[in-house]
């Protein structure tokens, strides 16, 4: 008793002193410099989407009042591209997600050269996105040199030019080719923390594989598989390098996403403040996804 | 017994044909690294042929491709560096002496991710111009860095809590300054914590390709830039694309393979172990 007592009567001291440390000066730097770089940019974008704001017309400027935003709401192209932006995303995380789930049970099972044959399916993490498009583009689905194209022709069909007849399925497939192994690799992760013993009851009252996928490890993966349909939708609202190297948005505007308008806006087309609007329109998307995401995590947090 | 060999020997069969299938394209730009033009276009496809270092000479000599490298290099562990020196005393703050604004400090320094790189592509683009650092290194410098610290504030976090807080209280009691402490006590007790997170911050800027295409050109350039610059419609330069690719991404695939656990932890910010 008295032992415990003077422990935790040193801990407390010890908790004292600890709080004699003068923590601001050690957060400062940190939280200052996140603050500005939030902050800053968000208020400046906001600004630009109120006023008349072109780099090459400097005569045209002042304030724009939501100019800025009817003529974007009116414009058929911001409308195709948020189409675009929701396929693009609904396509990759139906694929990366149902196919992560998959794949992460599948290689969760013991088999021959589990090691590498993990290392090799979530490789494609970690191809950065200008190589990754150019790959597929040049090397796999070129209408004439490809890979695909010869596998194709060898087995009779007729290869397809993918970037001119299938420009949105194309970008998928390289996207979600992408990301599949991030769903992979974090749904596994997520598998191997499960419980065997209730893996092992369930087996032994004779529950079949497609009953303990669907009672067992789905609901055990449902956090998980939260967290990638989040983490993924944050980086989807913000595909460009795959666009901008292999399609450049087109053909037409058949793959310009929100964030290629955005761009075309911005640096070819030098129109500040229609950008910014659509910059806006990007920040309020991606906050709504934002929302659900910091609040699982949150529930997850010990401090 | 017999049953469940052939069960394994199932799984194994297509759960190698599905690694072999998303690893194809990766083996395949490898192989084509080490072809002529005229055998990379070659058809049907060759697997094999004879191996040729043209197109690396080719790539080195043509478009100086060490440079752009270097590049890469430079703004990545700089970056890294700059993020990691930032968040060490935060992180060290927030896991040893946790106040009731901890909790929400860490999940708004999380939301900070949340700011979709597009949203502000505008006035960072303008900052950056004003500044006079359009296609200069440090501009990405300064992005990498206060786009990977959230992470590395997290991760770093997470690391920390693990050491034993009663070795630091020795520490202080012996009169150590934080400044002492964190050098002294902590860095040493959490290197892998921290080699880890630098390992997955370079990863992340190494690539990253919305900054660097927006914000470079030529000059500091990084090899994400370097690779756009082969989808010109000119001419096809299959073997030297593959080449420069292969260069480029070898690299950052060994860190990853090296470090899923906490990649998987960096890029949840711990909500998935």
């Amino acid at each position: 008793m008295d032992m415990t007592h003077s422990a935790s009567l040193s801990t407390m001291i010890g908790g004292q002193k600890g709080r004699a440390v003068r923590t601001l000066p050690l957060m400062a730097p940190s939280v200052g410099l996140l603050f500005l770089w939030m902050i800053v940019p968000l208020v400046m974008t906001l600004w630009f989407s109120f006023q008349n704001y072109n780099l090459v017309d400097p005569t045209n400027n002042g304030f724009a009042g939501l100019d800025n935003y009817t003529y974007l709401i009116t414009d058929p192209a911001l409308w195709s591209a948020l189409v675009n932006t929701l396929v693009l995303l609904g396509s990759v995380l139906v694929i990366t997600v149902g196919g992560g789930t998959l794949l992460a049970v599948l290689f969760n099972q013991p088999f021959f050269g589990r090691g590498i044959a993990r290392v090799l399916v979530i490789s494609p993490f970690f191809v950065m996105p200008t190589v990754a498009a150019l790959m597929w583009k040049d090397l796999m689905m070129h209408p004439i040199y490809g890979v695909i194209s010869s596998v194709l022709r060898g087995i009779g069909l007729s290869p397809i030019d993918w970037f001119a007849d299938l420009p949105m399925g194309s970008v998928v497939l390289i996207v979600s080719w992408e990301w599949l192994p991030f769903a992979l690799l974090i749904l596994l992760t997520a598998l191997q923390s499960m419980d065997h013993e209730q893996k092992e009851a369930a087996r032994m009252d004779g529950a079949r594989a497609v009953t303990m996928f669907f009672f067992i490890t789905l609901p055990h993966l449902r956090r998980a598989i939260g967290v990638v349909v989040m983490m993924e939708t944050i980086f989807l609202l913000s595909v460009f390098a795959e666009i901008l190297v292999t399609t450049s948005g087109g053909p037409g505007d058949a793959t310009t996403n929100l964030a290629f308008l955005v761009y075309i806006k911005a640096l070819l087309q030098f129109d500040i403040g229609g950008a910014s609007a659509g910059g806006v329109i990007a920040i309020i998307l991606a906050n709504i996804v934002a929302a659900f995401l910091v609040r699982s995590i949150a529930r997850n947090l010990e401090v | 017994m017999q049953q469940q060999f052939r069960q394994k020997l199932i799984i194994s069969i297509v759960a190698w044909a599905i690694a072999i299938i998303m690893f194809f394209p990766i083996f395949w730009m490898v192989l084509t690294g080490f072809k002529t033009e005229v055998d990379a276009v070659a058809s049907p496809p060759q697997l094999f042929f004879k191996p040729t270092l043209e197109s690396y000479a080719e790539v080195q000599q043509r478009a100086n491709y060490v440079f752009f490298a270097w590049n890469s290099i430079l703004i990545s562990v700089g970056a890294t560096i700059c993020a990691i020196l930032l968040a060490v005393p935060a992180a060290y703050a927030m896991a040893f002496f946790p106040t009731k604004r901890t909790r929400k400090t860490l999940l708004w320094m999380l939301s900070t991710k949340m700011l979709p790189p597009v949203g502000v592509l505008v006035p960072i683009y303008l900052l950056m111009r004003d500044a006079g650092l359009l296609d200069n290194r440090l501009a990405l410098v300064i992005v990498y860095t206060l786009m990977n610290l959230p992470i590395a504030v997290w991760l770093l976090f997470t690391f920390f809590k693990e050491v034993p807080h009663d070795i630091l209280e020795a520490g202080r009691m012996d009169g150590a300054k934080p400044r002492q402490e964190i050098w002294m006590i902590l860095l040493p007790l959490a290197l892998p914590g921290i080699a880890s997170t630098a390992l997955l911050s370079v990863i992340l800027c190494w690539n990253e390709a919305f900054w660097s295409l927006n914000l470079t050109s030529s000059s500091a350039a990084p090899l994400t830039t370097f690779i756009a610059s082969f989808s010109s419609p000119e001419g096809l330069f299959f073997a030297k694309l593959s080449a420069a690719s292969t260069i480029a991404i070898a690299p950052i695939m060994v860190f990853g393979w090296m470090s899923q656990k906490q990649l998987v932890q960096g890029l949840t910010f711990g909500a998935v172990k």
